[in-house]
């Protein structure tokens, strides 16, 4: 066997890469999820609930396409819920003091960044894996904001800030215009950003990215900090939409994002995925979770659906990926 | 099929023959008709370029694959060759190149793992028992260990030592031993070859896969050579001669002399070590490389070689000692250096050197990417480009720059490693063992290779435990014992005799 017959025997790549095949069947199941449910339930394909599903799809995922930067170097951020929720609290004490919600936003967004900044500091120069690290900084995070809060709810926002997670713009939520938006962003600096190339190198195997010259610790510490500032965009929309904030508020949030990960098609293991997949995976999940409260299934049924939907999801993308290799 | 049986018979029947196995796998066919046999106390020798069969043969051999046709006999006997069981049964054993053992668990328990000798109360080992069987069974390989000792504190040599007693101790009649040497010091070596002798003396049989000419001479009873998945010849050491065994191997011919155009004179200093020491071991080097030049770094696997690659990169803290590269001092890490030019192609590119699930073009530019993209956008299309191109230039045979890197085939693998750095533009090329588990074919183009680049004022530092080609390829060379730079050769007094005195251990 020459070199040249080894290569052959290699599945023939069609130009569509392994990502792009991947996207095509979680569209496809987005699809037929949507087809039957629109036979099962007729209030499912009504602008109002069309509108609902992708403003719930919008927040998993902010915090899930930060998260997918970080499961893309093979890492794990556990700490985003219990982000959003002391994000959220310090931008709601701002807002509430200095009247300012351009403030409150801005504090927002340092806070997450500033607690994402603490998580690459952890994982890179401390060595703590980060499954680990962002575990304690998930309890340090929940720790500080109910001591913050001391049980108190923070309640009663300017309406202009509210309009950012319950206002219309030419009848869409705004929330799904910045969904457009950050997706976009992700997409692009995950594909066509040389930064965005080093992290996929740096998921598929660390230790050849720094021997290939990638400063894999300056680009993990961007990796958590935008994880972080991600959680903290989302305590924003969180704290405009509920117009209130609790200490509590995050205690749901790490767990779903995780899934539409996942479910995107993004490897635990580093190096595979895309930004594009996980807002697929965040919609598959909404999708799923409206469809059983159009249906009136019991919201009892709702976990357990979604770990069956992760588990198929990723085994599903483990045999492909074996079948390529 | 008069080619297929065996070519002479020194003994009534073989312990062991196969007769017309052959494998298939989805779109290539491993092995194709091949018969072969292994006579009591012979060493057998295994030849081919990666990717011939023989790992495939060998697999079949100790029932890890199941053969699609073909008959087994021993001792003339018909008998089946289904699972690894039916393998062990019949005396088979096989030590890989990634050993098996347990690290945390000693020598003893290693060697009769899964066959502990019971204590008295159920579900204990009896560990005096367990301990004096495996002292009996170190004693016949002669290795004169502690069988307490934990196999975590053992160095290679010791670990394939426990590896041959675990397969005497199991009565293994064949055994069957992957590249045994290729980690291996000299001194290791000869006590391995000492071993060979005496478990031959005692019947037992050696089929032995090598890359390596002077051993399939020095140790071979009888060599079969294997060539895309066919058995081309079964020949005596005594009958043949290395060039033609070359031919046998690569249906071809292949220079054996590597390409090397010496300078009349170097270059300017491009790295000057002064005094520099390592956590890892490494103390008090001084090394000097010129561009035109190719240095070579020699010693003992163990001698610290690997770690003055890794300081001089930045990949290990330095705790002493100046690095001066291009006119300029320097500290810091990898990425530093890489940015300043030098290049590490690292002794496991599999796990150090690739991304094997990701593309060829994504390994080749990922250490040119601010290189290529100033700008830090990225285009996949101009990244396939440049992929293109390198393709081209270093001959890797690969369908396309999209192919997983992981597919193709080791020498092709290495091209892609120093492709990267190419790429990258590096003045100053390191290489750890560039030419391990790479067939002959691929070795003499990456040397003519690298004869390219220092003739075009790059410069490399070449760290190999193949003194030949360190004597055939290199400008100079430094000999490293116990992590010091234990001499310097010059060009005239580059041999291997001189390599090995300066590198020996005085104990």
């Amino acid at each position: 066997m020459t070199d040249i017959t080894k290569g052959a025997i290699a599945p023939p790549r069609s130009f569509l890469s392994q990502d792009a095949v991947q996207l095509f069947y979680r569209l496809l199941a987005a699809f037929l999820i949507c087809a039957v449910l629109a036979v099962l339930s007729d209030s499912f394909l009504t602008l109002g609930n069309i509108l609902n599903v992708l403003r719930q799809a919008s927040l998993t995922f902010f915090i899930a396409s930060g998260l997918t930067l970080v499961v893309l170097t093979a890492g794990l951020d556990l700490s985003v819920g219990a982000n959003v929720a002391l994000s959220a609290c310090i931008a709601g004490t701002v807002i509430h003091t200095t009247g300012s919600p351009a403030l409150g936003i801005l504090t927002g967004l340092a806070c997450g960044g500033l607690v994402g900044l603490i998580n690459g500091v952890m994982v890179t120069a401390l060595r703590i894996p980060s499954f680990i690290a962002t575990y304690g900084m998930l309890w340090v995070l929940n720790g500080l904001t109910y001591w913050y809060m001391a049980g108190e709810t923070l309640h009663g926002f300017p309406a202009g800030f509210r309009q950012i997670g319950s206002g219309y713009l030419f009848g869409l939520p705004i929330p799904v215009y910045l969904l457009l938006v950050f997706l976009g962003i992700g997409t692009f600096f995950a594909q066509r950003t040389v930064w965005g190339q080093e992290i996929y190198a740096i998921g598929a195997n660390p230790v050849a990215a720094r021997l290939s010259g990638i400063p894999v610790a300056r680009r993990l510490l961007l990796v958590y900090a935008v994880s972080g500032t991600m959680a903290g965009l989302a305590s924003i929309i969180f704290l405009s939409r509920l117009n209130s904030a609790e200490a509590d508020i995050g205690e749901s949030l790490t767990l779903p994002a995780i899934a539409a990960v996942l479910i995107g098609g993004t490897s635990l293991f580093g190096g595979v995925g895309t930004v594009f997949g996980t807002f697929i995976g965040a919609l598959i999940l909404t999708l799923v979770l409206n469809g059983m409260n159009l249906l009136s299934v019991s919201a009892n049924w709702q976990p357990l659906v979604t770990g069956i939907i992760v588990i198929l999801a990723v085994w599903l993308d483990m045999k492909t990926r074996r079948r390529a290799q | 099929m008069s080619d297929a049986l065996p070519i002479e018979v020194t003994a009534p029947t073989p312990l062991l023959e196969l007769r017309g196995i052959s494998k298939e796998f989805p779109g290539v066919k491993a092995l194709d008709d091949v018969s072969f046999a292994v006579y009591p106390g012979e060493v057998h020798m295994l030849l081919g370029e990666n990717g011939a069969g023989k790992s495939s043969l060998m697999k079949v051999l100790c029932g890890a694959y199941r053969a699609d046709a073909g008959e087994f006999y021993y001792n003339g006997a018909p008998v089946a060759i289904s699972s690894t069981a039916d393998a062990q049964k019949l005396g088979i054993a096989v030590i890989f190149q990634e050993f098996s053992l347990v690290p945390h668990l000693d020598i003893a328990q290693n060697i009769f793992l899964g066959r502990e000798p019971k204590g008295r109360i159920p579900g204990t080992i009896d560990r005096r028992r367990i301990l004096a069987d495996a002292r009996r069974v170190l004693d016949t390989i002669g290795f004169d260990i502690d069988p307490a000792t934990t196999v975590d504190k053992l160095g290679v040599a010791q670990q394939q030592m426990v590896e041959i007693a675990k397969a005497i101790s199991q009565n293994a009649r064949i055994l069957v031993m992957d590249e045994p040497t290729a980690a291996l010091s000299d001194r290791e070596t000869e006590l391995l070859f000492a071993l060979i002798g005496r478990l031959k003396a005692d019947g037992v049989s050696i089929v032995y896969i090598s890359h390596r000419m002077a051993e399939v001479f020095a140790l071979g009873d009888r060599i079969t050579v294997l060539r895309d998945g066919r058995r081309i010849d079964g020949v005596r050491p005594a009958d043949v001669t290395p060039d033609q065994l070359v031919r046998m191997m690569v249906g071809r011919n292949v220079d054996m002399t590597y390409p090397r155009h010496f300078a009349d004179k170097p270059g300017e200093v491009l790295l000057e070590v002064k005094g520099l020491s390592a956590s890892t071991g490494i103390s008090d080097i001084n090394i000097e490389v010129r561009r035109g030049e190719i240095v070579g770094l020699c010693g003992l696997v163990g001698s610290g070689r690997s770690e003055v690659a890794r300081a001089i990169f930045g990949a290990d803290p330095v705790t002493s000692g100046e690095i001066i590269f291009d006119g300029k001092s320097m500290s810091g890490e990898p990425d530093l250096a890489a940015r300043r030019g030098i290049a590490l192609i690292p002794e496991s590119r599999k796990s150090e050197g690739l991304a094997l699930l990701r593309s060829v073009s994504d390994n080749l530019v990922v250490s040119a990417l601010k290189k290529l993209f100033p700008s830090g956008l990225f285009d996949q299309r101009s990244a396939q480009r440049a992929a293109d191109g390198l393709i081209r230039q270093l001959r890797i045979a690969t369908p396309s720059a999209r192919q997983t890197v992981g597919l193709l085939s080791g020498g092709n693998q290495q091209k892609v490693v120093i492709g990267k750095w190419l790429a990258a533009g590096s003045k100053l090329f390191i290489f750890d063992e560039p030419t391990r588990g790479i067939d002959i074919g691929a070795k003499s183009e990456i040397f003519a290779l690298i004869d390219r680049l220092v003739a075009d004022g790059a410069a490399a530092l070449m760290i190999s435990s193949e003194q030949v080609e360190i004597c055939h390829v290199c400008d100079r060379a430094y000999v490293m014992r116990e992590g010091r730079i234990a001499g310097h050769l010059t060009r005239n007094e580059l041999t291997e005799e001189n390599i090995v005195r300066l590198g020996m251990h005085h104990a």
